[in-house]
């Protein structure tokens, strides 16, 4: 990380690395990259109060290319790992990317749990429905005809995972849903997601052009929701179970208190921090 | 008016100063020029070196244009706005060639159509913001600003005419590096 040397306002090109990304040109994690450094930028937080953490993935290198502290950890393991980090240095902004593979497959517990504590972490999924790293397998989030992939010939034949509902059943206090067409856009919402106390999840449509070429139609199909967003749980689920997935915006915002230690620092006892992850 | 959801503008008539103007024309100058930056660094990436090189060249022509708003603006305090609430049409800056339309085997061909395409909507946004119901000042910098962006076009448009038509298989590769497993 680069420290920032001054206390000048920072501009969205003062949080990229000097790392080139490695994504296939034409893919969605590039505007998202975006909208995140964007959104640091219009918080004015400085490098060294951010932290990024990942696990495994495209969308997981982007610790990397932003100029920020970054953790690229194990597959799966990045909401654990984000929440220790925020339990023990409670002062700094902790963001987690990564994918739909990463997050609901793998770390498929680990996102029930960190809904659940509501740690006050900002965590980004962009959701591509496919596993893109391991060359195009089918992910959680896949549709059940999807017949491309050849782990899956006729394909998956399942339900997907439905992340928005299950983050609101699981108690995340913030839920929207952003689109990789529109960065700015996508950024306004990270702002609000980072700003929101507690657990934030926001979904981003970002396609994968290598594997599912077919969703560069996805910026045809995205468009605001159409009502704005509630704090009743009841009635954020009503809607996120008849969602047809491409409503953008804000779609529930709670107010559970965010977890955080009751007393002392993590630092300070590490028996406290178990017994209060046991209850 | 925007028809993207997070983008949703009351249209260009809001832009009520030269200021203000002149922030979204930075913006545009900014946005375009890491925009061609980053596809320089993808291109290198993915080893199509004669392609990264016009985006650069790209990134560079951009980067005078800063040099040319911030020369306009000299004395002039420039608002900030946040990315969000930019007046123009489209969810990206005009400027700026999409991410997605992005391409490994592009061809300078198509890298020149892009940027031909960028600066058009630049061009169109400027019109538009000359054309709508606002100050006599802000008009006349946007009709300026709209007829340099015009000239880009055509310099662009000549550019594109010396280049020869890619083939109809020019995103065939007998190669992949991505091969379904």
């Amino acid at each position: 990380m680069k420290p920032a040397e001054s206390q000048t306002p920072l501009t969205f090109r003062d949080y990229a690395s000097a790392l080139k990304p490695v994504w296939c040109p034409g893919c969605g994690d590039f505007s998202v990259l975006s909208a995140i450094t964007k959104a640091l930028a219009e918080l004015a937080l400085r490098p060294e109060e951010i932290a990024l953490v990942s696990g495994i993935g495209c969308a997981a290198r982007i610790p990397a290319y932003v100029n920020a502290y970054g953790f690229h950890g194990v597959h799966g393991r990045a909401l654990p790992l984000a929440t220790g980090l925020k339990i023990a240095r409670p002062e700094l902004t902790v963001l987690v990317t990564g994918g739909d593979g990463d997050g609901f497959s793998i770390g498929g517990n680990h996102f029930l749990h960190a809904c659940r504590r509501n740690v006050d972490l900002t965590y980004i999924v962009m959701d591509n429905q496919v596993y893109g790293m391991t060359k195009g397998q089918a992910s959680p989030t896949t549709e059940p005809d999807w017949e491309r992939g050849k782990l899956t010939p006729g394909g998956p034949q399942i339900n997907p995972f439905q992340p928005l509902v299950i983050a609101l059943a699981s108690g995340a206090n913030f839920i929207a849903r952003a689109s990789s067409s529109d960065p700015n856009g996508a950024a306004r919402l990270l702002v609000e997601a980072i700003r929101h106390p507690g657990f934030s999840f926001v979904q981003v449509l970002s396609p994968c052009v290598t594997y599912r070429p077919e969703q560069r139609h996805w910026k045809k199909l995205v468009r605001p929701a159409p009502v704005e967003a509630t704090d009743e749980p009841a009635r954020a689920a009503r809607r996120l179970l008849t969602d047809d997935s491409f409503n953008i915006g804000v779609l529930y915002r709670g107010h559970r208190k965010p977890y955080q230690l009751a007393m002392g620092s993590a630092g300070d006892n590490l028996t406290l921090i178990e017994e209060e992850f046991s209850t | 008016m925007s028809t993207h959801p997070e983008s949703q503008k009351t249209g260009v008539s809001v832009i009520g100063s030269v200021a203000e103007l002149l922030a979204h024309s930075l913006a545009i100058e900014t946005e375009a020029a890491e925009r061609y930056a980053c596809l320089a660094d993808q291109m290198e990436v993915h080893n199509n070196p004669e392609v990264a090189k016009l985006f650069r060249k790209m990134a560079e022509i951009e980067a005078m244009h800063i040099d040319h708003v911030h020369q306009l603006s000299a004395g002039v305090e420039l608002p900030h706005i946040p990315p969000w609430e930019y007046q123009w049409q489209d969810p990206e800056s005009p400027e700026a060639p999409h991410d997605g339309d992005a391409h490994y085997l592009m061809t300078p061909y198509h890298a020149i159509e892009l940027a031909l395409r960028s600066e058009q909507r630049a061009a169109d946004f400027f019109a538009a913001v000359a054309g709508s119901q606002t100050t006599e000042e802000v008009r006349e910098m946007a009709t300026r600003l709209a007829e340099e962006e015009r000239e880009h076009v055509r310099l662009l448009e000549q550019w594109l005419a010396r280049l020869p038509r890619p083939d109809e298989d020019w995103d065939e590769d007998l190669d992949p590096p991505n091969l379904p497993d």
